[in-house]
């Protein structure tokens, strides 16, 4: 800053320099577009082919000859069929009953424990969020074998019940965590402004705490959706039956059967079990981007 | 009936810190008073402590008579409006002031009519369906108070209701708030750091300082007769300049001994009040207002001081000029059409009749 | 100077007020109702987490029967899962692809989720919402399902990601027969899954470093890549370290890509801890050998969950 003469002389080297930055601005947004292009191309291939599959029948899927990324006869058979399954609508109908329970009773606790953790200071509350947060670490793989067991000993193996009552294992730690959080994030002069006002513990909650962190509670029970849609380990282990398996490993067990698969409806299977939690992330998608990112930047 | 009164009052946070160490306070029916003093004194947590949102570790809170001390805020009959206005952000302004009288389980028609006069009060009427978050500051400020009015409350408290606001608009709703006062006539804690909000709103501001309180009182007499230095030097601005002088005998009257030789005769109303402190050595407490340019007529009570500034700042109705005495700085309140110029020699006179005179060892006024 | 006492109005006592008593019966009442509150979470991670840890690793000391311990050579008696495991090959195997499918997989989803959030970060902010929803599919279909797909997509005979490799030249691979390309395929797998997670998790923390650092880092003259390495890296490091530990978890825990894709095969040479225990422990029924060999996922869990709980504390005191 000292020389004028320098930082005049400078000058036509800034604006040649600007010049060359809009250029390789140009040429990193090219880059960046062809990178995402092929990534999605990648990416979206899975789903994309599983589609394609189901809307083709059996006989053009065993022709060996021609491209398979072409369906030349589609049908809607495969999805017919399979909702006119009585089996595939009690899969769907036990995983809708499995999902809604778990769901509800995930809230109810996290939000509850949330709140306690979170506005009123008392023994323990530290070690129990830190617990909170190592036990949403445990994976469920680790743990399903004495689960097992437990779940026996109750006579729940083989009843969606018994699903019921361990799949909060997978879903309460995060989402407590992820309340926590948010409830977190309200000033403190709120609450006091409620009691001020004439409110009770559970009025607080109620009336001031939930409306206001209700986009986190949307993000938590997306969360507390998908995984319990989406949970396998523990169906696979307790279930035995088709009666009382959910979309998840009914789609993978019983669809996939003999040496003659029947490709075009397991794959329109999978895509009708894969449908809820992807309508789910259209619509909300903000929420359940929120409530991924949460669990790090949040905590 | 809604006296506060707060008996040895004392609040030790956990980890020792001692906020509040003993404080007695008696505020009267309808009364504003101003808890001022400098950040970390322990105002909020006083404030707090009135609210119930705090428990006090020792003494006793009175409201209206009632000993409070253990009784949850939203049985004491206070209303509070905070310096971020914490104002529910998922409720409209109507709801948000109709909280209160809601869990109350007032009848729907008389929160209606609350709501609404106290809407009209506060000239709010057209806001009553929009979110907080729709809402500019000094709007939600009014909400904010508007939760306080619609509760009829024994006491508001305020917590630097204002601090959040530019100063064009803080000017303004301090204008707002002591008229809302005026209306409703209750009895109103009022904690600011800003001694203009002070003097302005108070019928008796009080001065805190390390959790203890200086001084009490009206804010004229704390203008006029501060107790100690500390609430000389805090309330007024520019602050009171305090120069290190000697107090000398000098038959029958007497005289202050400043540096370079100044010499400052005491005038002679207060020989008798100062004259225990003759020879010892005092700090000269003037206030830059009274340390001006040459002009005033009545020079009854003057004494004349010649100085070098240092620093000029012009402020468009006045002139500040500053100096050094001795290493001391001292400031003069000068007419903006006085010429003064750095380093040429300025004659002022000090206005004798408005010193103040300190104990350097007690810091207590004389 | 303080307050005249002769203002004082009289003190009644409110009504009831034993003053300690009053206190401590507030502070108990909420602390009751605090407790009340976390019940139900502490009966979930006491009696469905904590108690079966416990159980798991009484289990794993049963033998076959669970009529008592199960006997062992050279480790102390009730050990005797531990030293069959340790002398079996097929364990070691199972322990040994476990590291190789959690470590690359890990590495190859954090370069590309790292690429990919770039990549997304520096096109219009316009497109970025549709462009991200795209990116994330993989991740919102839950993985046994989507792995069915990928399942269809290596069929031997069929296989239509042969087709394309004809189609440009390549010759064709045996996705799930031979060794290393089944390894190689569960991979791929996991990677497809998880890398969107890593972008999603680096883009939020891309987008809050302060813009004004890049602009200073550009003022000060640094390139771009000085830029990504003085600026983007250090700004992000704590965020990468988390992500990176919690993926490194769940992957070497996977289970549902292994068994949907391969179901171990061939000849056993793809399990994972995960699939070897359900093997062991649930189709063989083993009980007590399948929680010995899900507990040995247990140290390298714990050492991940150590860091990761420091890494997120040591953020939390950061944002303060
Ligand atoms: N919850 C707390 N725990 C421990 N110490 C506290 C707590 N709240 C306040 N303090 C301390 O008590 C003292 C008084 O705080 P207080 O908030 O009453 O100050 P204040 O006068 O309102 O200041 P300001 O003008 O900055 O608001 C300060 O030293 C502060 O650090
Ligand atoms: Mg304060």
């Amino acid at each position: 800053m000292s020389a004028t003469p320098t930082s005049r002389r400078d000058l036509p080297g800034i604006y040649s320099k600007a010049g060359s930055l809009r250029a390789e601005r140009r040429w990193a947004l090219i880059w960046a577009y062809i990178s995402l292009i092929i990534s999605a191309a990648i990416l979206l291939m899975p789903p994309v082919y599983m589609l394609i599959t189901s809307f083709k029948t059996s006989r053009e899927i065993a022709d060996q000859n021609g491209n398979p990324w072409i369906v030349r006869d589609p049908t809607l058979g495969n999805y017919w069929a399979l909702i006119a399954d009585p089996m595939f609508q009690g899969f769907f109908f036990n995983s809708v009953i499995i999902t809604l329970v778990v769901v509800v009773l995930t809230m109810v606790i996290s939000i509850l424990a949330a709140f306690a953790l979170s506005r009123m200071r008392f023994w323990g509350s530290q070690v129990l969020a830190t617990g909170v947060f190592l036990t949403y670490l445990v994976p469920d793989t680790l743990l399903f074998i004495p689960l097992y067991q437990i779940v026996g000993g109750l006579g729940l193996l083989n009843s969606i019940w018994g699903l019921i009552l361990v799949y909060p294992t997978l879903t309460v730690p995060f989402c407590t965590w992820i309340m926590i959080g948010y409830f977190a994030s309200i000033p403190k002069e709120l609450d006091e402004a409620a009691l001020i006002d004439g409110a009770t513990w559970p009025q607080m909650l109620m009336k001031i705490f939930i409306p206001v962190a209700l986009p986190g509670i949307i993000a938590a029970t997306i969360f507390a959706f998908t995984v319990s849609w989406a949970a396998f380990v523990y169906p696979t282990a307790f279930i035995t039956t088709p009666d009382q398996m959910p979309l998840t490993i009914g789609v993978v067990s019983q669809l996939v059967r003999g040496d003659t698969f029947a490709w075009g409806q397991i794959m329109a299977g999978a895509l009708l079990a894969a449908l809820p939690p992807v309508i789910v992330y259209a619509f909300l998608m903000d929420y359940y981007i929120a409530g991924l990112t949460a669990g790090a930047t949040k905590g | 009936m809604a006296q506060v009164s707060l008996r040895k009052i004392v609040k030790a946070y956990e980890g020792g810190v001692q906020a509040v160490k003993g404080i007695d306070l008696e505020i009267a029916d309808h009364e504003f008073v101003v808890l001022v003093g400098p950040s970390g004194c322990g105002k909020s947590t006083t404030l707090r402590m009135i609210a119930g949102l705090e428990e006090i570790t020792s003494g006793d809170i009175a409201i209206g008579g009632t000993l409070v001390n253990d009784i949850p805020p939203r049985d004491r009959d206070i209303a509070m409006v905070f310096q971020n206005y914490a104002l529910y952000p998922h409720m409209s302004v109507y709801d948000n002031m109709a909280f209160g009288l809601m869990l109350r389980k007032f009848p729907k028609a008389e929160i209606d009519r609350r709501v609404k006069e106290a809407a009209r009060i506060l000239d709010i009427t057209p806001l009553l369906e929009r979110k907080p978050k729709a809402l500019s500051g000094g709007q939600r400020q009014r909400v904010a108070m508007g939760r306080a009015i619609v509760r009829d409350p024994k006491v508001f408290l305020f917590d630097e209701p204002l601090s959040n606001l530019d100063a064009k608009l803080r000017v303004q709703m301090r204008t707002e708030i002591k008229k809302v006062h005026q209306t409703v006539n209750t009895t109103t804690v009022y904690v600011t750091h800003d001694q203009v909000e002070a003097m302005t709103l108070a019928d008796r501001v009080v001065v805190m300082n390390h959790g203890i309180i200086e001084q009490v009182g009206p804010p004229q007499e704390l203008y006029h007769h501060p107790a100690t230095k500390f609430v000389a030097g805090f309330i007024g601005s520019p602050s009171m300049n305090f120069i290190p002088a000697r107090l000398e005998q000098a038959s029958g009257a007497l005289r202050l001994h400043l540096p370079h030789d100044i010499v400052l005769n005491v005038p002679a109303a207060r020989t008798a009040l100062y004259q225990p402190h003759a020879g010892k050595d005092v700090l000269f407490g003037i206030r830059p207002e009274h340390l001006t340019d040459d002009k005033a007529t009545d020079k009854a009570n003057t004494a004349p001081i010649t100085l070098k500034p240092d620093v000029i700042e012009p402020m468009g109705m006045e002139t500040l000029v500053h100096f050094k005495l001795n290493g001391t700085e001292v400031s003069a309140r000068l007419d903006p059409a006085t010429p003064a110029a750095v380093g040429a020699p300025l004659s002022l006179i000090a206005h004798m009749d408005q010193m103040h005179l300190i104990d350097p060892t007690t810091d207590k006024v004389l | 100077m303080a307050a005249d006492a002769s203002m004082a109005p009289p003190m009644t006592p409110a009504p009831g007020s034993g003053r300690a008593s009053t206190l401590q019966r507030l502070a108990r009442r909420r602390s009751s109702i605090a407790v009340l509150m976390t019940t139900p979470l502490l009966v979930v991670l006491l009696g469905l987490v904590a108690y079966p840890a416990g159980y798991g690793i009484y289990l794993s000391t049963l033998n076959r029967r669970m009529t008592g311990f199960m006997e062992a050579e050279w480790l102390p008696n009730g050990l005797g899962n531990f030293e069959i495991l340790f002398e079996s090959e097929t364990f070691w195997a199972v322990a040994l692809q476990s590291c190789i499918f959690a470590i690359t997989a890990v590495i190859l989803k954090a370069l590309i989720g790292f690429w990919l959030a770039h990549m997304l970060n520096d096109i219009p902010a316009k497109g970025q919402r549709k462009w991200r929803g795209m990116l994330l599919i993989p991740w919102v279909i839950p993985p046994a399902l989507s792995t069915l797909g990928w399942w269809w997509m290596f069929d031997p005979s069929y296989s239509s990601i042969n087709w394309l490799f004809q189609v440009v030249g390549i010759a064709e691979v045996p996705w799930l027969g031979e060794k290393w390309w089944a390894r190689l395929s569960i991979i791929i797998v996991n990677v497809w899954y998880g890398a969107p997670f890593f972008m999603i998790m680096y883009l939020a923390a891309l987008k809050s470093v302060p813009e004004q650092l890049y602009e200073a880092a550009a003022i000060d003259g640094a390139s771009s890549w000085q830029r990504l390495r003085y600026v983007t890296l250090p700004m992000m490091a704590n965020i990468i370290s988390i992500t990176v530990l919690f993926s490194l978890i769940v992957t070497f825990s996977n289970y549902d890509i292994v068994r949907v894709l391969t179901n171990g095969g061939p000849r056993d040479l793809t399990h994972v801890f995960a699939s070897y225990a359900f093997q062991v422990g649930i189709l063989s029924g083993n009980i007590p050998r399948g929680a010995a060999v899900s507990l040995f996922m247990f140290p390298i869990l714990a050492i991940c969950a150590f860091f990761v709980l420091r890494g997120v504390t040591r953020r939390n005191k950061e944002q303060m």
